[in-house]
């Protein structure tokens, strides 16, 4: 799938996680997304984002504007080295949570994208990747 | 193919056009297969001849063979884009639009047969022909295009029209569903109800299912969806038209509908709406019940 | 972060949130918030969230806490002017806002506060009524 722009930036505080709502915001309008395909987005973002500072001290959102010419998506890869999800199955399931928080983060971001994938282990960090497609439901 | 073959090639048909556009002209407008009635003679003669300027152009400035992708054969492929395009929303077949193309390679052989000697006329005739079909596949393609963006609009056209949103009262909306619905369509509806929410200011929004022949978990899910959002917007969803083969189904699901209000049919759910926004029906006196009761009044 | 003002309009207070929140700016106005609803003595908190156009679990929580908080203070809360494709979203998310009235727009969110202080009182007096036979 042919990337037509990539950019990065670092997540490590929680003041950060307004910028990256405002990334995802430009470049979901950019991809002429409809108004709920971005607050879609933008919303899982915020989850994943908050997730990383919460529990994986911090990372890195890249995001990737996608068209092959006949679909338009964008991706967001959410990167961290912290101390990876040790039960990956019970993190998605709703209401879990480690925290004191509502615990919708992974289960929440990954009912908000038509793609999600997530690679971690403990000791290894946590890489969530989520895609939106222009005009899927 | 040397350099000098396709400004060869380019020349004899540039000294020539005249009489390529005139023939090839001619020999679509003979072509049983072209839809006289469709297309104006002089429209068709503009395209031929900017269609041909264009080809000379692209030779003369070295596009070679490189057809589909180089950047000096843009403005052939524009040009085409733009005739296939309107040939398929005027109703040609993807054949009669490629015949445009293909239509000029007789004229073009003919003028290569007089005007260029024998060792290079098989040359050139090859590169004249790889040039035409590759321009003539492309038209195909583009068409195919064209007529997909026609079906995609549509089925968009289709979508907003069988979701109407209808104000019964100031304050209340109803949206009849008629027909299947998919997650595409469920999701248009939601908003567009959502949105008809906001604008009217409407506390009630009654969800009309009469029409709808199969209500399966998906769908079922989908209203609930509506109904929950349109509550934390403010507003308060029914369900009317619930059949009773529906209920049996939504209980045999077990899909958990305990706390939206059911109507069996619109106007209870329209009563019931009237009831919650504090208004009342009530029927008018006639002359006549007036004057007797004034007349008691007055004993 | 910036400081999101609060008004007081009889009994109850409103506050319009018209900036996208960064945490910080979330826990301030809710301890703001607890703070003018006992300093007032408010019956009511309105929060208009028109013109928000993302609403994640954080502020999500953050709505639901100061509704649990006020409620304590026997103070209600609506919450107003929700966006369209933020509730289709909230919906998706799976967050419910328990505990947060909602309402169409700051003047049906104000008529919700006035119905419910109403019924209040009635309860009160009924209550009353039946303490005093």
């Amino acid at each position: 799938m042919p990337v037509t722009k990539s950019d990065s930036i670092s997540v490590r505080s929680a003041g950060e996680v307004v910028g990256v709502r405002h990334l995802v915001r430009r470049w979901a309008v950019e991809l002429g997304l409809s108004l709920v395909e971005q607050t879609k987005i933008v919303t899982a973002a915020s989850e994943l984002a908050r997730n990383m500072i919460d529990y994986g001290g911090g990372g890195t959102m890249t995001a990737e504007a996608l068209d092959d010419g006949i679909r338009k998506g964008l991706r967001l890869i959410f990167e961290d080295h912290g101390p990876g999800i040790p039960d990956l199955q019970a993190a998605l399931r709703d209401g879990f949570t480690t925290g004191g928080g509502m615990g919708l983060g992974l289960g929440g971001a990954k009912r908000l994208s038509n793609e999600f994938d997530v690679k971690s282990a403990p000791g290894e960090g946590t890489r969530v990747t989520i895609v939106r497609w222009k005009g899927a439901s | 193919m040397a350099e000098s073959q396709w400004a060869v090639l380019a020349g004899v048909v540039r000294e020539h056009s005249d009489e390529v556009a005139r023939e090839w002209v001619r020999l679509q407008q003979n072509d049983l297969t072209l839809r006289n009635n469709l297309l104006r003679a002089g429209e068709l003669e503009q395209q031929c001849r900017e269609f041909l300027a264009a080809l000379v152009n692209a030779l003369q400035n070295g596009g070679g063979a490189d057809v589909l992708r180089s950047e000096t054969w843009a403005p052939v492929r524009e040009l085409l884009s733009g005739i296939s395009r309107s040939r398929a929303r005027q109703g040609f077949t993807p054949t009669e639009t490629a015949m445009f193309v293909f239509s000029l390679k007789k004229p073009v052989f003919d003028l290569l047969r007089r005007e260029v000697n024998g060792e290079q006329l098989a040359d050139i005739s090859w590169a004249a022909t790889t040039v035409l079909d590759a321009l003539g596949l492309y038209t195909t393609e583009t068409y195919q295009r064209g007529r997909e963006e026609i079906i995609a609009r549509q089925q968009q056209e289709l979508l907003e029209l069988s979701t109407p949103v209808v104000q019964l009262w100031h304050g209340v909306l109803a949206l009849p569903l008629i027909g299947t619905l998919d997650s595409a369509r469920t999701q248009v509806v939601m908003e567009s109800l959502l949105q008809a929410v906001v604008e009217t200011g409407s506390q009630i929004a009654i969800i009309d299912i009469t029409g709808v022949p199969v209500v399966d978990t998906l769908v079922a899910q989908h209203l609930l969806k509506t109904v929950a959002a349109a509550r934390l917007m403010g507003a308060d969803c029914i369900i009317s038209g619930i059949r009773p083969q529906i209920a049996q189904t939504i209980v045999h699901l077990g899909v958990e509908i305990n706390d939206v209000i059911t109507k069996a049919t619109l106007a209870d759910a329209f009563a019931i709406a009237l009831t919650r926004i504090g208004l009342h029906v009530t029927r008018k006196n006639n002359p006549q019940q007036q004057q007797r009761r004034s007349e008691t009044a007055a004993e | 972060m910036q400081s999101i003002p609060i008004l007081k309009m009889g009994s109850f207070l409103l506050v319009s949130i018209q900036v996208d929140m960064d945490d910080r700016t979330a826990m301030s106005l809710q301890d703001d918030l607890t703070s003018a609803i006992v300093k007032h003595r408010a019956k009511g908190v309105l929060i208009d969230i028109s013109s928000l156009d993302v609403v994640d679990s954080f502020i999500g929580r953050m709505l639901a806490n100061t509704a649990a908080m006020a409620r304590i203070l026997d103070a209600d809360t609506v919450v107003v002017g929700m966006q369209p494709s933020v509730a289709i979203t909230l919906v998706e998310l799976g967050l419910s806002l328990k505990g947060v009235r909602s309402a169409l727009n700051v003047e049906r969110g104000m008529e919700l506060l006035q119905s419910i202080a109403r019924q209040n009182l009635a309860e009160a007096d009924e209550a009353d009524a039946g303490h005093e036979k």
